[in-house]
C-alpha cells in the first residue's frame, strides 16, 4: 500500500463528521438516516484502512459484519418511518415531539 | 515502515478520485431538499468508499458494497420515499431550535479535530502486526477474509443470521396495516 494510513483516517474522520453534522441539522428522518449511513461507511473505511496497514484480517471481517448489522438496521429503522408516517403524516422530526398517542 | 514508501502517481490519483466522489456525495446529502436526490448523492458517497476499499484492496468487501448498500439499501431507502410521498422539497432555511446550526458546526467540528489531534499526538498504528490472521494483498485476500470468518468468527457470523431473521419479521410488523377500523387511522385518534 502506498497511500500513508494518515489519508484515509482523515478522510474517514469528514465524512464522519459530515455525517454526524447532517444528524444533527436535517430536519427529514429520512435524510438523518442516510446521514447515520454516511457515519457508519466513515468508520468502515477507517476499519479497512487499519487493517491494510496492520496486515489483519480482524478489520475486514469486522466490516462484513457491519454491513449486514446496518442492513438490519435500516429494514428496521425504515419500517419505523412507515409506521410513524401512517400515525402523523409526516415525516419531518420536529412532528414527532410528543410521545404520547 | 511500508508506510513511507514512495507514493505513487496513480494511487493518489485513485485516492483524490475517490475522496472527491465521497465528499461531493456526502456534501450533497447536507445540502439537497430533495430526498431522492440525497439518495442519490449517497449512492455516489457509497461508490467513492467502494473505489477506496479497492485501493485498500479489499477486493470482496468493495464488491459487497455495492451490492450491499447501492443495490439495495439505496433502493430500499427509495421505495420508502416513493411509498410515503414524501419526495417534496423541503425548507431549509428553517431552524427548528434557536443555535442549532451553529452548535452543531461547533462540536463537529470540534470532534473531528480531537480525533485528528489524537491521531498526532498518539502513535495509533501500534502492536503486533496479522494479530488475528494474516491479510494478504491481491486475490489472496478474498480467502483470507473467508477464512477468518468461517472460523475466528464463526459464531459471530451465525448469530448474523438470527439478527437478519429478526430484523425481517420485526419489518413486517412494523410496516404491517393496524388492524383497526379505517376512519379511526384517519382522526389520528389514539390508538386502541
Amino acid at each position: 500500500m502506498s497511500i500513508p494510513l494518515s489519508w484515509f483516517i482523515v478522510l474517514a474522520v469528514v465524512l464522519f463528521g459530515i455525517g454526524a453534522f447532517g444528524v444533527l441539522v436535517r430536519r427529514n428522518v429520512l435524510i438523518m438516516f442516510m446521514c447515520v449511513e454516511l457515519m457508519l461507511n466513515a468508520a468502515n473505511l477507517a476499519l479497512v484502512a487499519f487493517s491494510r496497514s496492520l496486515q489483519d484480517v480482524g478489520g475486514e471481517a469486522t466490516v462484513f459484519f457491519v454491513l449486514v448489522v446496518a442492513a438490519a438496521e435500516v429494514v428496521v429503522g425504515l419500517g419505523i418511518v412507515v409506521a410513524i408516517f401512517r400515525r402523523r403524516q409526516s415525516a419531518i422530526a420536529d412532528d414527532l415531539a410528543e410521545m404520547g398517542g | 515502515m511500508n508506510l513511507l514508501a514512495a507514493v505513487t502517481i496513480p494511487d493518489v490519483a485513485i485516492f483524490v478520485l475517490c475522496a472527491a466522489l465521497s465528499l461531493a456525495g456526502a456534501v450533497g446529502i447536507l445540502l439537497v431538499k430533495n430526498p431522492v436526490h440525497a439518495a442519490l448523492s449517497l449512492v455516489m458517497t457509497l461508490f467513492g468508499i467502494a473505489v477506496a476499499f479497492i485501493e485498500l484492496q479489499a477486493d470482496f468487501l468493495a464488491a459487497v458494497q455495492i451490492i450491499v448498500y447501492a443495490g439495495a439499501i439505496v433502493v430500499l431507502f427509495l421505495f420508502v420515499i416513493m411509498f410515503l410521498g414524501v419526495d417534496k422539497r423541503e425548507d431549509l432555511s428553517v431552524e427548528p431550535i434557536v443555535g442549532q446550526r451553529p452548535t452543531a458546526v461547533l462540536l463537529v467540528v470540534g470532534l473531528m479535530a480531537s480525533i485528528i489531534a489524537l491521531g498526532i499526538i498518539g502513535h495509533f498504528e501500534v502492536g503486533p502486526l496479522s494479530q488475528t490472521a494474516e491479510l494478504t494483498g491481491g486475490a489472496g485476500n478474498v480467502a483470507d477474509l473467508g477464512r477468518a470468518v468461517f472460523t475466528t468468527y464463526l459464531f459471530a457470523f451465525e448469530a448474523t443470521a438470527g439478527l437478519l431473521v429478526i430484523a425481517v419479521i420485526g419489518a413486517v410488523v412494523l410496516a404491517r396495516k393496524p388492524d383497526a377500523p379505517k376512519s379511526v387511522e384517519l382522526q389520528e385518534v389514539g390508538e386502541q
